[in-house]
C-alpha cells in the first residue's frame, strides 16, 4: 500500500470519541470532516465577493483582546459600515476573532465553537499572544501559537492592537477572501489528524466528541 | 383569466415585494445606526447577507422537522402575501384576493410561527424552545387586539374581503378607516408594534439574553430562507395594514410611501424605548390595546 491508499483509508475511518463514556458515544457523530471543493470560477468569485462584504463575528470574547471589539461595534469605529456584524451563535457566524491569549480551558471551547461554525469560516487572531505567546510565552496554562490548533487566516500583531489595527486586519481579510485564499475550512479537514493530535496534547481532560459538528 | 398568466403575475408580485421588503429592512438598519450615532451598513446589506448564507458550503440538519421549519415559515409568508390585494385595481398586483381572504391571511400570519416552532424545537438547543415560548405567547397576546380591530372592521364594512374593504375607502382621505373607525386603528397599530418585533417587544429574538431565539440552530440555507421570508413577511403585514386602515394604494409609489410611513411608526417607537420583559409585554397587550379594541367594536356596532 502506498501513502495515498493509507490516506484514503484514514479518511473513511470513523472517529473513536474515546473521551466520552461508552453509553454517550452513540449520541454523537463519528464522521470526519470532509473537504468541499470550490464551485466553478465565476460562481465562486461572486460568492467570495458576497462573503467578503458580509462578515459575521461569533460573539465569543476569548481573552483580554475581546475588549477591543466593543469600541469597534459601537459609534466611534462602527464596524457595521464594513458589513461586519456580531452574531450570537457559531452556527450562523463566519469569522472567529480570537481575542488575545488563549488558556488551555479556553482553547477547548475555541475548538468546539470553531468546529460548529459552517464553512467557509475565517479566523482572525488578535494580539501577540496568539502569534508566539507574547507576555505569556512561558505560562503553564496558555498556548503559545494558535495555528497549531486551528487554521488562522489573519494575524494582527500588538498588545493590544487598537480598533484601527483591527479594521486594517478586517480589510486584509476581505482582500484575501476575494482572491479565494481563505480555505481554512478545507485546510482543517485535510490536516484533521495533525490538528487533533496537537489539540489533545494540551487539552488533558478531553471529555467531548472528537469532532464537534 | 388564464391560470398561467395569473401564476406569472403572482411570481412578479412576490419578487417585487420581497425586494422591497429587504430594502426596507436595510433602510431601517441604517436609520437605527444613525440614531445610535453610527454610519451604518449599506442599504443592500440584507441582500449580501442572504447571498452569503446561501453560499455556505456545508449545513447541519437535525431531522425532518428541522428541514420543514423554514419551509413552513416561508409558506406562511407567501400565504399571507398572496391573498392580499397589493394595489387596488391593478391586474398584476391583485394577487389571489377572494371572499373571506382576511380570515385566511390572519390564519397564515399564525401558521408560519407554528411551523417554525416545530422546526426550531428539533434543533435541540435549549434557547430555541425558550425563544419559541416567548414568541408564541407574545403572538397570542398581540393577536387579541388585532383580532378585535379586524372584527370591528368586519362589522363596519360588512365583509371579510380585502378588495371590498379597500374599495369602500376610496374617494376621499376621510373615507379611510383611520377616520371612520379610529379606535380600531389605534388597537391594531399597537399590535403592529408586537408583530414587527422591534423594541419594546423584541424579546423573541433578544440577542443578548437568549442568543437570537428560535432560529439559533438554523444555519446556511435554512437561515437564508428565514431571511428571505423576513423581507416578504414584513412587507405583507405592512400592505395588510395599509389596506385595512389607510385606504389601500392605487399605484406602486403610493403603496411604497404608505407602507414606509406605517413601518416608521414601529421604528420610531423601537428607537426610543428599551425592551420589555416577556410578562410585561404580555400584560401590556392584554390591557390597554384590548380595551381599546373592545371599545372600537362597541363604538362601531352601536353608534
Amino acid at each position: 500500500m502506498d501513502k495515498k491508499d493509507i490516506k484514503e483509508i484514514e479518511k473513511q475511518m470513523k472517529l473513536a470519541n474515546e473521551g466520552l463514556p461508552e453509553k454517550e458515544r452513540i449520541l454523537f457523530s463519528d464522521v470526519r470532516p470532509t473537504t468541499v471543493a470550490p464551485l466553478n470560477k465565476y460562481l465562486e468569485n461572486f460568492l467570495n465577493w458576497a462573503r467578503a462584504r458580509s462578515l459575521w463575528i461569533i460573539g465569543y470574547g476569548t481573552g483580554c483582546g475581546a475588549m477591543e471589539l466593543r469600541p469597534l461595534m459601537t459609534s466611534r469605529f462602527d464596524m457595521s459600515r464594513f458589513g461586519i456584524a456580531p452574531r450570537p451563535t457559531p452556527r450562523q457566524s463566519s469569522v472567529f476573532v480570537i481575542g488575545g491569549y488563549a488558556s488551555i480551558k479556553t482553547i477547548k471551547r475555541i475548538v468546539r465553537s470553531y468546529e460548529q461554525m459552517q464553512g467557509p469560516k475565517f479566523v482572525i487572531a488578535l494580539g501577540s499572544c496568539t502569534i508566539n505567546g507574547g507576555m505569556y510565552y512561558d505560562s503553564y496554562n496558555t498556548i503559545n501559537r494558535l495555528d497549531y490548533y486551528i487554521p488562522v487566516d489573519i494575524y494582527i500583531a500588538g498588545c493590544m492592537p487598537r480598533p484601527e489595527a483591527l479594521i486594517a486586519g478586517f480589510n486584509k481579510l476581505k482582500e484575501k477572501i476575494q482572491t479565494g485564499e481563505c480555505e481554512g475550512m478545507n485546510k482543517y479537514a485535510e490536516n484533521f489528524d495533525w490538528y487533533k493530535k496537537n489539540q489533545k496534547q494540551i487539552i488533558k481532560d478531553w471529555n467531548m466528541p472528537d469532532y464537534n459538528w | 383569466m388564464n391560470i398561467w398568466i395569473k401564476i406569472l403575475y403572482a411570481v412578479i408580485s412576490v419578487l417585487v415585494v420581497t425586494i422591497y421588503g429587504l430594502t426596507l429592512g436595510g433602510i431601517v438598519r441604517k436609520i437605527y445606526a444613525r440614531v445610535h450615532g453610527r454610519y451604518g451598513p449599506s442599504v443592500w446589506q440584507p441582500f449580501l447577507d442572504i447571498i452569503k448564507t446561501h453560499g455556505k458550503r456545508v449545513s447541519i440538519s437535525h431531522g425532518y422537522m428541522f428541514y420543514l421549519g423554514p419551509i413552513f415559515r416561508l409558506a406562511g409568508g407567501l400565504g399571507t402575501y398572496l391573498f392580499i390585494p397589493v394595489i387596488f385595481g391593478s391586474v398584476v398586483f391583485s394577487n389571489f384576493s377572494i371572499a373571506g381572504d382576511l380570515l385566511l391571511v390572519m390564519y397564515f400570519i399564525f401558521f408560519g410561527q407554528l411551523g417554525m416552532a416545530l422546526g426550531a424545537g428539533e434543533g435541540g438547543h435549549p434557547y430555541s424552545p425558550l425563544g419559541i415560548a416567548r414568541g408564541l405567547s407574545q403572538m397570542t397576546a398581540f393577536e387579541v387586539p388585532f383580532s378585535l380591530a379586524v372584527i370591528a372592521i368586519a362589522i363596519q364594512y360588512n365583509t371579510f374581503n380585502l378588495t371590498t374593504i379597500v374599495a369602500a375607502q376610496q374617494g376621499s382621505i376621510l373615507n379611510w378607516t383611520l377616520f371612520t373607525n379610529p379606535l380600531a386603528v389605534v388597537a391594531a397599530m399597537i399590535s403592529l408594534l408586537g408583530m414587527n418585533m422591534h423594541p419594546p417587544f423584541s424579546i423573541v429574538l433578544a440577542p443578548q439574553e437568549i442568543p437570537i431565539g428560535p432560529p439559533i440552530e438554523m444555519n446556511s440555507s435554512f437561515l437564508a430562507t428565514l431571511q428571505t421570508n423576513r423581507g416578504l413577511f414584513t412587507a405583507a403585514k405592512l400592505i395588510l395594514f395599509m389596506n385595512l386602515f389607510f385606504g389601500g394604494a392605487t399605484n406602486l409609489p403610493i403603496m411604497i410611501i404608505k407602507t414606509f410611513l406605517i413601518y416608521m411608526f414601529s421604528v420610531f417607537v423601537g428607537a426610543s424605548f428599551p425592551r420589555f420583559r416577556p410578562e410585561q409585554s404580555m400584560r401590556f397587550f392584554l390591557k390597554w390595546p384590548t380595551l381599546i379594541g373592545v371599545a372600537s367594536i362597541i363604538f362601531i356596532a352601536y353608534f
